[in-house]
This record gives C-alpha cells, structure tokens and sequence, in this order.
C-alpha cells in the first residue's frame, strides 16, 4: 500500500515524505495536549484516536505496514473502544464535567516527562543519526521470523502475562 | 478501479477514489433496489415501488432527494461536532473496508501484502462512529443503542477474524489476490477444474463468517442495537434527513463489502474456472463476476434478516462467546494440522 509512495518519494523527493510527517506530528501534539486538557471524558478518549491514527501513520511512514494495521486493530478498534464503552456505561456526562481532577496534574507530568525521558534515551541510544530509508514495505514474514526467533522470550513472557491477566479478570468477575 | 503503475501517484489516488465511491455507492443502491425494495415486497406479496421509473427502479433517487431536503436537525443538548461527525465515520470504514477488495488480476485499489488484516482492522473503526452517535445525541434511546450495538460488534468481530485465519492458513497468504489465485490454481484430489473455492475445506469457517457477518452488520436476528419496539431506532433515532442517510448508505454499503470479502475468501472472487486469471480479459469479466457472488450473498442476509425474529441481548452474546468462537478455534486447529499433514 505505502510501497509506491515511499518508492515514489524516499528516492527522489524527500522533503515530501518529511513535511506529511512534520505536519502528523504537529497535529498528534495538539490532540494530546487536548486529550489532558479537556475536561470532558468522552472527548478525551476521542482526541487519543486522533493520536493513536496519528501514530498508525508515522508506522507506515517508516514501512512498517503491519505494525500500522495493528495499532489500528489493537488501539483505535479495541482500546479506545473498550474506554468509551466504561465511560459511556458509568458516567458519561455532556458537556464539561468539573469533577475532572486537577490535583493530580502534577504527578501525571512527573510521571510523563520520565517515560519520555526513558523513551527517548532508548531511541537516541539504539538509533542515533541512522537514515531509516524505507523504500518498500517490511515484509510480514520478516517481523512473524524476527518474533519467533530472535525476540521468542519476550514474546511468550507477555502472552504468560496476557493470559494471567485474562484470568485474573474471569476470577474478578465471577460472583461465586 | 484499474490503476496502471505508470501513473503518476495523485492520477492513481483521484482514480482510486472514483472507484471506490462507485464501488461502494452502486453496489449499495443495486442493493436497496433489488433486496429492500423487491425481494422484500414478492416475500410479502406485495408490488413494492412501481411508480418512479420502470418497475420502480428511480425510486431510490426520489428516496435521496427527499432525504437531501430534510432538515438536518440538532438535538438541544447535543454534543453537535460528535453528534454531525459520527455518521461519517462509520461510512469512512466502509470506504476504507472497500479497498482491500479485488476485482480482477489488474483491476484492485490496494495490492497490500497484509490485505485481510487491513479490511479487518479498519472494519472495527465503524465501532467508534456508532459509540459517537449513541453518546453525541444526549438520549437514552440513543445511548443504549449505541451500547448494545459496541457489546455486539466486539463479540462478533472475534469470530469472523478467527473463520478468517482459516482461510488464511489455508492459502498460506493474507494477500486477497493471492488468496483468489491460491483458490484458482487448487485441486479438489488431483481434480483441478473448477480451482478450489475454500467454501468446500473451509465449510465451517464459511458458515461462521455468515453469522458473525449479520451480526456485524446488525441485521436481524442480530438487530437488538436498533430494536424498534425497544429503543425506537437505537442510535440512530435522533438522525435526521442527510445524516440519517448516511447511515442508511452506510448500512448497505457494509452489507456489499462485507459479502464482497466472504465472497472472494470462501467463494473464489473474480475467477472464472478455465479462463487464465492473468488474461487481460478478466478485468472486465472478474468484476461482473464478483457483483454476482455479491448479490447472491447478501440475498442470503436479507433472506435472513425478513425470516427470522430477534435474538434476546443474552442469547446473543452465548451464542458468540459459547458456540462460534470454540468452533472457530477448532476449525484453526484442525486447518493447520491437515496443512502440516498433507
């Protein structure tokens, strides 16, 4: 799908590519800045789909096709979902809801700018000034080897995870 | 539709949305016309429209234009930009939906190596469309549609994905293309004639995929979302004029592409047993070819949605988590033992 266009413009036009990516940038900063800000619960979890589409953008940006289709699949059609559906089944007022916490915005931006920080830090150490030059598309069949190979214990360490995780909510859940 | 490499990018993305937008819009209309307006009328013995047109068949121009002059009205307390932006994300999904599909060995709008999994993840979008119009209306009716409608569409998407791996083990591919030509080229034990439309190894996952299919379009016996002695029409009910139509577009839109999916996963797509599938000539064949297998699927849902009566919420959720999902799964097991096997 990205295939033509990054080969159409990775190798000739650059600047294209860079300033779509610049602008899908910009746009994810301010809906993040929103989906803090506002103070109604549902439109926050509505500007996390703009930055979670945003995301999904940047992937293919970089020709990662199928990490893309996941962060929709997972995010926009699972997570969000499921965040609506809580909102929506407990408190879902219109408008501006003022019970909204501030007090805790001071912790939330500590916490924030540290896993930025880590983020970052890991980023800048694994890549530093390499040009990712994608000029196809990854390939499923490289991530599905590069999964069951070289990451195979992560892997299976979170599907343990997952699958606690999945049985403590049964557990929870359960009247009897 | 038919998209030549050698096109400069913004030819082939002005051509690909001129053919998606036909692609979806036609196949809805055809839809409308043939199922909603005639085939409901004969089940019900009666003409249906027969004035506009012959036998009928402009009335769903007099349906668009009397919808376009109706007041697009807000409800006071309204959340208005969710409530004016929901409709058209659920048709965005549609469009989105429609891409993956092919109609020919050039005739396609995204050749994606993950084809499949793309339909399937844009499809669960329409999700947030719905939840947007259940909550932006400010109505109870509304909201508890728009619940109801979310509960149902997360436990029927799980099905549908899991019929779709069969298939996907089968043709060792998630690329439609590759999984039609995987069909074309197939043998029924040394018999190669007619190819080998996964509907006869993939029986059961077929049969999945058509109820979790009616379940995803909420047609009835799945329509609890809209059930009008309930909920007046779920969150659709305070829609009016253009954006009620949109979703009504939307409805049938969804109902084409999804039976376009099924048709080209289960029943082969644009092949034609014993014309090449690279010959020039099925890019006008292959098309005609998957409108047919179309209209023949979604005659099925149709049939369906007038015959039966409503499920009941509970019955419903069973029926997804206790019976189709298991044999979703045991249909996985036993596709990928036989394909080691053989």
């Amino acid at each position: 799908m990205t295939g033509l266009l990054l080969a159409e413009f990775t190798t000739t036009e650059k600047w294209v590519v860079n300033s779509f990516w610049g602008v899908i940038a910009a746009v994810m900063v301010y809906a993040a800045l929103r989906v803090v800000t506002t103070k109604n619960v549902v439109h926050a979890a509505l500007w996390l789909v703009v930055v979670l589409a945003g995301v999904a953008v940047q992937f293919l940006f970089l020709g990662a096709e199928f990490v893309a289709v996941t962060q929709i699949l997972v995010y926009i059609g699972a997570v969000i979902v499921l965040f609506l559906f809580g909102v929506m089944l407990t408190r879902a007022s219109m408008g501006d809801d003022e019970t909204v916490a501030d007090e805790k915005r001071a912790m939330a931006s500590v916490v924030g700018i540290l896993l930025f920080a880590v983020m970052a830090l890991a980023l800048v150490d694994s890549f530093d000034d390499t040009e990712i030059t994608a000029d196809e598309p990854q390939s499923v069949a490289t991530v599905s080897d590069s999964i069951f190979s070289q990451y195979i214990v992560p892997f299976e360490a979170v599907s343990v995870l997952l699958l606690a995780a999945l049985i403590g909510a049964i557990v929870v859940a359960r009247q009897d | 539709m038919i998209a030549a490499i050698t096109d400069p990018w913004w030819a082939q993305t002005t051509l690909r949305v001129v053919g998606g937008l036909a692609a979806v819009l036609l196949v809805a209309g055809t839809l409308v016309y043939l199922h909603l307006f005639k085939l409901v009328s004969f089940m019900q013995s009666r003409l249906g429209p027969m004035e506009a047109g012959p036998f009928g068949s402009l009335q769903l121009l007099a349906e668009v234009g009397k919808f376009i002059q109706k007041e697009d009205i807000f409800p006071r307390k309204a959340d208005r930009f969710v409530f004016a932006a929901a409709p058209f994300v659920v048709l965005m999904s549609t469009f989105l939906l429609v891409v993956v599909v092919p109609g020919g060995p050039d005739a396609w709008f995204v050749d994606s190596e993950i084809g499949i999994y793309l339909g399937m993840a844009v499809s669960s979008v329409s999700v947030i469309g719905i939840l947007m119009a259940g909550w932006g209306s400010a109505s109870k009716y509304s909201l508890l549609g728009g619940l109801r409608a979310t509960g149902q569409l997360i436990a029927y998407e799980l099905p549908l994905i899991l019929a779709v791996l069969g298939v996907v083990i089968q043709a060792e591919t998630m690329n439609m293309q590759g999984i039609v030509l995987a069909q074309a080229e197939g043998e029924i034990f040394g018999w190669g004639v007619i190819g080998n439309p996964y509907i006869l190894t993939q029986g059961v996952a077929f049969l999945i995929f058509m109820v979790a299919m009616q379940a995803e379009l909420t047609q009835t016996p799945f329509d609890m979302p809209i059930a009008e002695s309930e909920l007046v029409t779920g969150y659709m009910t305070e829609y009016s004029g253009m954006r009620f139509l949109l979703f009504f577009i939307g409805e049938f839109a969804t109902a084409g592409v999804f039976s376009a999916i099924a048709a080209v996963l289960f029943l082969g797509g644009w092949y034609i047993p014993g014309i090449d599938p690279a010959d020039n000539i099925m890019n006008v064949l292959g098309p005609i070819v998957l409108i047919t297998k179309i209209v023949v699927l979604t005659f099925v849902v149709f049939w369906v949605r007038f015959t039966f009566p409503r499920f009941r919420e509970d019955q419903l959720q069973k029926l997804a988590w206790k019976v189709l999902i298991p044999i979703a799964l045991a249909n996985i097991v036993v596709t990928g033992v036989l394909k080691v096997a053989f």
